[in-house]
């Protein structure tokens, strides 16, 4: 292991972990921004222009409120939920491949942290241990209603991670490798993205992301006009603000996911016909990657906006007796498909 | 081979913790952190599947439904039950059958050679599956089959009979 390595890991690191962060703390006032365009309002537009400070105003104000731990909480507990759950989101971008290789005279770095061999099943291993966050601070707060909230959220996120699961196997049986960073480098150009192989896989998949990072209309953990504030009722200050903050990072991750599995990640359209080098490629990547990222946390916002809430029986009945048997279906369509090309087509 | 050690020394630490503490929720996590220290063996081992696999089903799934359970239910100090003499008795036997076994064991005890892995690839997804659906096709069909009865089982027992009129 060489020093190099080490320094050039750490930056990269360093660097999509202030990435992560910023957008999003941004996705908070997008949120808001979006929230009022949809319901014809300005939306915060107070703090500097358009509202861009407002986050950290946000930010600020969470970090000077007074800090409460209930008398009846279970005080290492307490503490450990909210940690649980900003640790578990931070590490699941690491296997997100950012863009292709950047060439530094004779460096190649490549812009990925940890090419994981088996880079989808560890980013499934992490979103399980987030469940941990939730339902230990809700039991630890030794509150009924913080109880419910952190139930319902881990029988409602274990229900979405079996079909989620299913609809990445019949991907994987198209793509043929476990490991992120060649399944997008199958996707060079435009038709091979796999979106146009498992249109409805990816649906699936989407519906469970929404399901996972507890978005509307899945948000049924902290509804709070059931529930008065589900598994973060007792929290104050910043736990509450990484409760927060950590439900924002999900959705950035599953965001980066959905566009890295499905949608090419950092390939567009044209890019080997432009004559371009390789370093511009790999930038133009970067940027597009970014962009399907904000595509796809902007359909997060819309469907917040536009979607009522699921009631509670409804969540589990589309849960185990749509999604999953859909999931099952799309399998064996997937491993039909796959027979009779290989038989008839193959060249 | 001091990785292992440490790995190991944790393994059983917190496998006793989970034993020795009276709180069932907090035993519950000492399992936990016991099941990431097997997923440390295994990536020791290079087998990155397993470790994976173990990841998501032991920690992220079964332990899951454990806490679940626990925090469901009410475990207070008055709520625990009484242990009798009877069983402390049969405790005492059953700890003396196994110092017994072990004093067996160390009679018997030799180092052997150490294990050496003929493939060091064997763990990874491809080698694994191709090892599981040449050579072992059979059991592995058969163990597929066991899980679903068990399944089944599962949801015939949790259906709600229906109302006799």
């Amino acid at each position: 292991m060489e020093w190099s390595f080490v320094i050039e890991k750490l930056i990269l690191v360093s660097v999509i972990f202030v990435i992560t962060l910023v957008i999003a703390m941004y996705s908070t006032l997008a949120e808001r921004k979006i929230a009022g365009f949809m319901q014809d309002r300005y939306g915060p537009d107070r703090a500097g222009m358009f509202g861009i400070l407002q986050p950290l105003c946000d930010g600020g104000k969470f970090f000077f409120k007074e800090e409460i731990i209930p008398a009846g909480a279970h005080k290492v507990l307490f503490i450990v939920g909210p940690t649980i759950a900003i640790i578990t989101a931070c590490i699941s971008s690491a296997v997100i491949p950012w863009g292709q290789e950047l060439h530094l005279g004779d460096r190649v770095v490549s812009l990925q942290v940890a090419d994981v061999n088996v880079g989808i099943l560890y980013m499934f291993g992490v979103i399980a241990l987030g469940v941990y966050g939730i339902m230990l601070g809700g039991w630890a707060s030794n509150n009924k209603f913080s109880l419910m909230g952190a139930i319902r959220a881990a029988s409602q996120s274990i229900s979405y991670e079996i079909a989620m699961g299913l609809s990445i196997i019949a991907l994987l049986m198209v793509t043929q490798s476990l490991s992120l960073k060649e399944i997008v480098a199958q996707q060079s150009g435009f038709v091979n993205w796999n979106i146009w192989a498992q249109p409805l896989g990816f649906i699936i998949f989407m519906v469970c992301a929404f399901a996972e990072c507890n978005r509307v209309p899945f948000d049924l953990p902290e509804c709070e006009t059931e529930l008065v504030g589900g598994y973060h009722t007792e929290y104050s200050s910043m736990k509450l603000g990484l409760y927060m903050f950590s439900e924002y990072i999900n959705m950035f991750v599953s965001s980066a996911l959905m566009a890295s599995l499905y949608f090419g990640g950092y390939n567009f359209p044209f890019m080997n016909d432009l004559g371009l080098s390789a370093n511009w490629i790999t930038i133009i990547g970067v940027i597009v990657f970014f962009l399907k990222i904000f595509g796809f946390i902007f359909f997060f916002m819309w469907v917040r906006w536009t979607l009522p809430r699921f009631r509670y029986d409804q969540l589990m009945n589309l849960g185990w007796k749509m999604l999953i048997p859909l999931a099952i279906a799309n399998i064996v369509l997937t491993g039909v498909f796959t027979l009779i090309k290989d038989t008839y087509f193959s060249s | 081979m001091t990785v292992f050690y440490f790995v190991a020394f944790l393994s059983i630490f917190f496998a006793l913790m989970t034993i020795f503490t009276k709180n069932p929720v907090h035993s519950v996590l000492y399992l936990v952190i016991t099941f990431f220290t097997f997923t440390v063996h295994y990536i020791l081992l290079n087998a990155q599947f397993l470790a994976v696999v173990n990841f998501i089903v032991y920690m992220g799934a079964i332990m899951v439904l454990f806490l679940f359970v626990l925090m469901l239910l009410n475990l207070n100090k008055d709520t625990e039950p009484m242990k009798s003499n009877l069983v402390k008795f049969m405790g005492v036997i059953a700890g003396c059958c196994l110092l017994v076994t072990f004093l067996g064991v160390y009679r018997v005890f030799e180092i052997s050679n150490p294990l050496t892995v003929i493939n060091p690839e064997i763990g990874l997804v491809k080698n694994l599956g191709k090892v599981l659906f040449n050579e072992f096709l059979l059991p592995f069909e058969l163990s597929s089959l066991l899980l679903l009865t068990a399944m089944i089982g599962a949801i015939l027992l949790a259906k709600k009979e229906p109302k006799q009129i």
